[in-house]
């Protein structure tokens, strides 16, 4: 194993490990990096875009690019943030974002990526509307994919973790969109207590018989912006 | 944006709720007890908050509350438009829709606005309507083929997000557009819900 060594973001010296990729090495140095597709123990996916960096020069996504020595990387400016809510913004379009009747409000990553964004409404480009079929087959999961990110977090928790594959991807493209192996969910063999279950960014995997628990005050985006655990480290 | 929308005299208001279920205007009394400083800074013309139907004289700000589901909505917003300098849509239902935009997009429906009405006045579960007929009156103002945010209609100048937004953000955005000091939303306050 080879040492330590120091890039910089946003001018300030962090300490990575080789093999660590950027936002590895930010996280560990209490500096936030936006993100929709990567989460806390699954496999990087690259997917969302959202942790777009300027790092030599070049854009790229700071979940599974490797930190290098000496790199310099643009993170935390108004350049880069003004490209991160355009894509938040565009998911808002693209799915059915009716927060005020969603189960998800208040704890739901995208939304609160939308507000650490500073994105007040999400109004310049025309509503795709999908009018995807409600999946509430299984006793005790609800599938609304109308609000689907295509993040894949869901894909990779159930072949990685729970090694089932219960979710993939089908279709390409704009047309691609996250699918159960089944005719609906409650053909497959998933259950409530699987990794895949608990980790989806938005109001889409829904836990039945829990709607509407966490009264608004004690949601987890209630207070703070997201991301804001990290940054407390560096403080 | 730090312009100032009225200089010495007293702003002139109208506010109107179309597609809305008056949350928002219940949401501008929140404000509680700085009711008293905002009347030090305004004058409300039409408004249910005042009783008056129609426009009195020029507004220099517009309050909307709610879409439009309606071709009495969009007549009423280009009212508004036409008679007011600057355009606000306070709450979701204004700026995307909001809860009345959920018919625009049932699910396994190729035509919502039919089986919408279908389910509120023929099939739903918990409906008696002896007449099993859609109310089609004269009187009653065309229903639009979905939901539309108002600015899809007319231009709109500013949004206040939330379903209500808050007092606080309500009255901070009112004051601070009519000193001329609004710089943003705090994003720690953002909130669509
Ligand atoms: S998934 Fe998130 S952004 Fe979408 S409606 Fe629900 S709370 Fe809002
Ligand atoms: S269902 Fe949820 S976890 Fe799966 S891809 Fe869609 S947004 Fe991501
Ligand atoms: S935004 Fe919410 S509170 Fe305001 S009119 Fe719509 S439903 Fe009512
Ligand atoms: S978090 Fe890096 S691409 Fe999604």
């Amino acid at each position: 194993m080879s040492d330590p060594f120091t890039f910089r973001i946003d001018g300030v010296a962090v300490t990575a490990k080789p093999g660590q990729t950027i936002m590895e090495a930010a996280d560990a140095a209490g500096i936030y990096i936006p993100r929709l597709c990567d989460v806390d123990g699954l496999r990087h996916q690259g997917g969302c875009r959202v942790c777009t960096v300027k790092a030599g020069g070049r854009s790229v996504s700071s979940c599974t690019q490797p930190a290098e020595p000496g790199l310099e990387v643009e993170n935390n400016t108004e350049a880069r943030n003004r490209v991160r809510r355009d894509l938040v913004e565009m998911l808002f379009h693209e799915g059915n974002h009716l927060c005020p009747i969603c189960e998800k409000s208040g704890n739901c990553e995208l939304q609160a990526m939308a507000y650490r964004l500073g994105m007040t409404a999400p109004t310049r480009f025309p509503y795709l509307e999908p009018c995807r079929d409600l999946d509430a087959s299984h006793p005790d999961i609800a599938l609304d994919t109308n609000r689907c990110i295509s993040c894949g977090r869901c894909i990779r928790a159930s072949q990685d973790v729970d090694g089932k594959g219960v979710f993939g991807y089908v279709g390409r493209g704009i047309h691609r969109r996250v699918a159960v192996n089944g005719d609906n969910l409650a053909d497959t063999d998933a259950v409530l207590a699987d990794k895949a279950m608990s980790v989806c960014p938005v109001g889409c995997i829904i836990r039945k018989n829990e709607g509407f628990r966490m009264p608004i005050g004690a949601r987890h985006f209630d207070h703070g912006l997201i991301g804001h655990e990290i940054e407390e480290k560096s403080k | 944006m730090t312009e100032t929308l009225v200089d010495q005299r007293k702003a002139r208001v109208a506010t109107v709720s179309l597609a809305g279920c008056f949350g928002c205007h219940m949401a501008i009394l929140d404000i509680d007890e700085r009711l008293i400083t905002l009347m030090g800074l305004v004058d409300f013309d039409r408004s249910p908050l005042t009783d008056i139907k129609t426009f009195t004289q020029r507004c220099d700000i517009g309050i909307i509350e709610g879409g439009c589901c309606n071709e009495e909505n969009v007549h009423t917003l280009l009212e508004f438009r036409k008679n007011c300098d600057v355009l606000i849509a306070l709450g979701q239902c204004a700026i995307m829709g909001g809860l009345p935009a959920m018919r625009n997009a049932i699910m396994h429906s190729g035509e919502p606005l039919r089986e919408c009405l279908e389910e509120a006045y023929i099939s739903g579960p918990y409906l008696r309507n002896t007449t099993r007929l859609i109310p089609n009156d004269p009187v009653l103002p065309l229903m639009l083929d979905k939901v539309y945010p108002c600015n899809e209609i007319v231009d709109i100048d500013y949004q206040i997000p939330g379903c209500a937004p808050s007092g606080d953000v309500i009255f901070n955005t009112l004051a601070g557009l009519l000193t001329g000091k609004f710089a943003g939303f705090d994003r720690a306050t953002l909130r669509f819900d």
